[in-house]
């Protein structure tokens, strides 16, 4: 059930290609953070990276952003592979900026909410090489309104901790905003933050994507902030993607069984009869043979992959990385030996 | 819980002008925090004392005072009207001995303060930041330097090299900047850590400018507080140095007039103002520069805020 | 019949150098055995302090008003003995953030049977470590992981060792303070699973605190909507999800979009500015600022719950009779 190769795409187009990201851990034993990995984002489109913890959903988006090397396969961007020199990187950090999880933690407390923003404007030089000649009030000013935050000005001498949880993600995101990028990736953007706030934050993230042409690579354990905002989905498990697509497809009609348990718990979601996997994700320095979802999946256990004669390939037949596309991908056994 | 209203600024004031004014009002409500702890104010007049008396020593008590030539007074004459202290086993003044053993005694302990610290703060961001086998190594020279013990050293040193102020400060120097380092040490690898760390890292910021503009400031609350414990180490140790006969001959020092009543017999022949006034100036200046400390302490830290 | 827990009229303010802070205002709720009841809302709108006052855990400079009344006894009044016995055996707490409320260097074995040895003095270590064992087997986590360290486990296993521990002594109410905040979905799941049967075989009442409503729909037979201190709206839990009354609920409601609803595709719901601080309140309805359908009285008057069909109330006006 592929869909067709992807078309060419305009704008900026950050990717990743056979991606491996591998930890040594206690005891010698390695663990395969990313275990092989194709995705892609493009300017003016927001995907959602989806999974639980030990997916290695942050791994590949710290990887996707530069602060992780790859053990094997590679980033690239607009087709070129990632410069980590040191000033390829500053190069690639103009274009390609991340918005961290925990905007308590991520703004140093002793810094103003000028100071902050105007970080990165200084690191690049940005108010000395600006072509319409903007001083770096005007390009923090810019940045700060951009993010919501109007009137900027009121803002530039508070402290993190004198402000709110949604001005704070707001100022970090101004921060990232500041170097005009053309790609956002966003960690957890707001999962740290109220219920009632989340709206105007993921609203943000929309209008920068239409009114900026931003594309936004938004990691999160929340299917239903991809609902909101996304417009592909990604989910992952232990290292791999597992299922991929437009988000309407994927949510309305998941097929992988991972993905159906994970929708079916969602609370309040009636039209899935939930399906509570035992255990946990299991570790990835022991990621399972064949497909690695075996040894919890609905399907093997109660024989469905029996009747259909797949059972031994679960357990014994990896699946292929899937590859980049329009379509709706699914790296199944059971749903490749559909008729 | 929403911001709090205020700090409305008047745009044409530039954005540095503006941090400036923070600053300074952050620096004011320091000043009134630190006003408020009592024994910190105690702490900080004793000092302010003993350093005018430092400083205006050549004024009030002229140095000839120090000369043995010079020496009016008779030996070990006990407080009188002339002097306020009586005289040492040479006929000379104890209060100008004290007040310009002062010099002495402060100038070795800042002096030696600020090599410590300097080599300390360099030695353990470094090591703290920067790790693989860089920071390994500066960090086993750091164990191998604190165990040197300071007294064989000051030994050694003043027979190669003379019995000098200079060797002093060596001695006091390189075995009190291990510690220091230390902390900065452990301070610069818990900062290293932090999300805003790792912000500065994607916003293209390189290793010097992590840690001019974000592990410095954050680690200073504790170069601070770390400084007036060294100084009170510092000053104990010139004080135990010259009284065992290690400092210089020709300066005054509250140690070396230890050392001298000591080996003149003040105790047993009952010259206490020999002996006493030193001793209680040493103790009152460490107390003072404790008491400072923890104050300081205090008002560094809140600032980092509510969570 | 008396109820396990009823909070009758409950205000809480807190002594600040800067003046009285309320926290709490006026705050009936009630919690039967075999019931669990949902308190939702959002940081700074009163619930921890609520939940603190029924152990009398609120800070010192808290002064609460009303009556917490837990099996007809006043928590806020009791001698100390009682208080001692209430605490755990009586009413016990899931505190949030469990990787915060675990002692990093003590196995949990450990801190589960700590509760036990402190309430039944002279047990035998036999006896508390079949009962940890068996606490453990009630949480569904198998009896060797009590010779674990907090750091050994992972965030939904150290979730269910604090509902463990709050099961120690027996206790015939739970509170549960945001016990699933933080967790993954799937993980959130099993831990919701395991309240549920918790309550279903044990006849405990629970009080369970979240900002998720969808959590509590699930989980809760009735739902209590606090903001800036007061009760804004109570009923059966899935009605209140599915159909509030309240501006505040619904847009609570709406904050975790239904999955599959094509009206929430590039909508994402929320409400402009923050909650208020609690010392400087707006005049009248605390919510009218960032109401949706506030109208010219809504800061005049502070609103009474009114009822609206049954079991259901809300404090708006434009909620129900006079």
């Amino acid at each position: 059930m592929t869909g067709s190769t992807a078309p060419p795409v305009r704008g900026t187009v950050l990717e990743a290609r056979g991606l491996h990201i591998e930890f040594g851990a206690r005891g010698g034993a390695v663990a395969r953070a990313v275990d092989g990995v194709d995705l892609r984002v493009a300017a003016g489109e927001i995907v959602a990276l989806v999974g639980e913890s030990g997916s290695g959903k942050t791994t590949l988006a710290r990887a996707l952003i530069g602060l992780e090397r790859p053990s094997a396969g590679e980033v690239f961007l607009d087709n070129a592979p990632l410069d980590r020199s040191t000033q390829g990187l500053r190069a690639f950090r103009r274009r390609v900026q991340l918005v961290l999880q925990d905007p308590a933690g991520a703004l140093n407390p002793r810094h103003t909410v000028y100071e902050s923003v105007a970080e990165g404007i200084r690191l690049h030089g940005l108010a000395a090489s600006d072509p319409e000649r903007r001083t770096e009030a005007d390009l923090v000013a810019a940045a700060l309104s951009a993010a919501g935050l109007r009137p900027p000005e009121r803002l530039y001498l508070r402290y993190p901790h004198e402000l709110s949880g949604g001005q704070r993600q707001r100022v970090l995101i101004a921060g990232a905003l500041a170097m005009a990028p053309q790609l956002l990736v966003a960690d957890e953007p707001v999962s740290s933050l109220d219920a009632s706030i989340r709206g105007e934050v993921l609203a943000l993230l929309l209008a920068l994507r239409r009114d900026l042409g931003l594309g936004v690579l938004v990691v999160t354990h929340d299917l239903g902030l991809a609902w909101n905002i996304a417009d592909r989905i990604a989910v992952m498990y232990l290292g791999r993607i597992v299922e991929s697509g437009p988000t309407e497809e994927v949510l309305r009609e998941p097929t992988h069984p991972y993905t159906r348990a994970l929708l079916s718990v969602v609370p309040e979601i009636e039209r899935i009869e939930p399906v509570v996997l035992t255990g946990e994700v299991p570790d990835p320095t022991h990621i399972p043979s064949g497909c690695r979802f075996h040894p919890r999946c609905p399907a093997l256990a109660d024989g469905t992959a029996a009747t259909r004669g797949i059972e031994d390939a679960c357990r014994r037949e990896p699946l292929e990385v899937l590859p980049v596309s329009t379509g709706h991908d699914v790296a199944c056994h059971l749903v490749r030996s559909r008729p | 819980m929403s911001a709090p209203v205020g700090t409305d600024v008047p745009a044409d004031l530039s954005a540095r002008a503006l941090a400036r004014r923070r600053r300074q009002e952050s620096r004011r409500r320091g000043w009134r925090t630190f006003r408020g702890h009592r024994s910190g104010m105690v702490g900080l007049g004793i000092l302010t004392v003993f350093i005018l008396l430092a400083l205006l020593a050549p004024l009030i008590l002229p140095a000839e005072g120090l000369e043995v030539t010079k020496a009016t007074g008779g030996v070990l004459e006990p407080p009188s009207t002339e002097f306020w202290l009586g005289t040492d086993d040479k006929g000379r003044s104890v209060l100008t001995l004290l007040v310009w053993g002062a010099r002495i005694s402060l100038f070795v302990g800042l002096m030696a303060t600020l090599v410590a610290m300097v080599i300390g703060t360099l030695i353990g961001l470094t090591s703290g930041f920067f790790g693989g086998w860089p920071g390994a190594l500066l960090f086993r020279m750091t164990e191998w330097f604190l165990v040197i013990p300071f007294l064989p050293l000051a030994i050694v040193l003043s027979t190669v090299l003379g019995r000098s102020l200079l060797n002093i400060v060596i001695v006091i120097g390189v075995t009190s900047w291990p510690g220091t380092a230390l902390l900065i040490r452990s301070q610069t690898i818990t900062i290293r850590e932090r999300p805003y760390l790792e912000r500065a890292r994607v916003l293209g910021a390189g290793s010097a400018h992590q840690i001019r503009r974000h592990v410095l400031p954050n680690v200073m609350p504790m170069v601070f507080a770390n400084t007036t414990l060294t100084v009170a180490i510092a000053i104990l140790t010139e004080t135990t140095l010259s009284f065992l006969g290690l400092g210089d001959p020709t300066r005054v020092s509250w140690g070396s007039m230890l050392d001298a009543a000591f080996e003149v017999g003040a105790i047993t022949t009952g010259a206490w103002w020999f002996i006493v006034p030193p001793g209680v100036c040493v103790v009152l200046v460490v107390l003072s520069f404790t008491l400072v400390g923890k104050a300081l302490e205090e008002v560094l830290n809140p600032r980092l805020g509510m969570r | 019949m008396s109820h396990l827990l009823r909070l009758e009229d409950v205000s809480v303010t807190y002594r600040t150098g800067a003046g009285d802070v309320p926290a709490v205002r006026g705050v009936d709720l009630a919690v039967d055995a075999g019931q669990i009841v949902g308190l939702a809302g959002e940081s700074g709108c009163g619930k921890s302090t609520l939940a603190a006052t029924i152990l009398r855990l609120q800070p010192p400079n808290a002064r609460v008003a009303g009556r917490v009344l837990f099996e007809g006894e006043d928590v806020q009044t009791m001698r100390w003995g009682d208080l001692r016995a209430l605490r755990w055996a009586g009413a016990s707490m899931v505190f949030q953030g469990a990787l915060h409320s675990l002692n990093p260097v003590q196995r949990v074995g450990q801190q589960i049977a700590e509760p036990i040895r402190l309430h039944e003095a002279g047990v035998t270590d036999q006896r508390v470590d079949g009962r940890v064992a068996e606490l453990l087997g009630q949480v569904g986590l198998p009896a060797t992981r009590a010779r674990s360290y907090p750091h050994q486990l992972s965030g939904g296993q150290r979730q269910r060792v604090m509902i463990a521990m709050a099961l120690a002594c027996r206790p015939r109410l739970i509170v549960a303070d945001e016990p699933t905040t933080a967790l993954d979905v799937m993980v959130q799941a099993q831990v919701l699973r395991v309240l549920h049967d918790l309550v279903d075989d044990l006849d405990v009442g629970m009080l369970m605190i979240s900002h998720d409503l969808s959590v509590l729909a699930e989980l809760c037979d009735r739902i209590t909507v606090m903001y800036a201190g007061r009760v804004v709206e109570q009923g059966p839990a899935r009605q209140v999800f599915a159909d509030p009354l309240h501006p505040y609920s619904g847009a609570l409601s709406a904050s975790f979009p239904r999955i599959g609803d094509p009206a929430a595709r590039f909508a994402p719901a929320g409400l402009p500015g923050d909650p208020p601080d609690p010392a400087a309140l707006p005049a009248g309805c605390s919510f009218h600022p960032r109401c949706p359908r506030r109208f010219d009285a809504c800061d005049g008057v502070v609103p009474e719950l009114r009822a609206e069909g049954p079991g259901r109330a809300a404090a708006c006006l434009l909620v129900g009779a006079p």
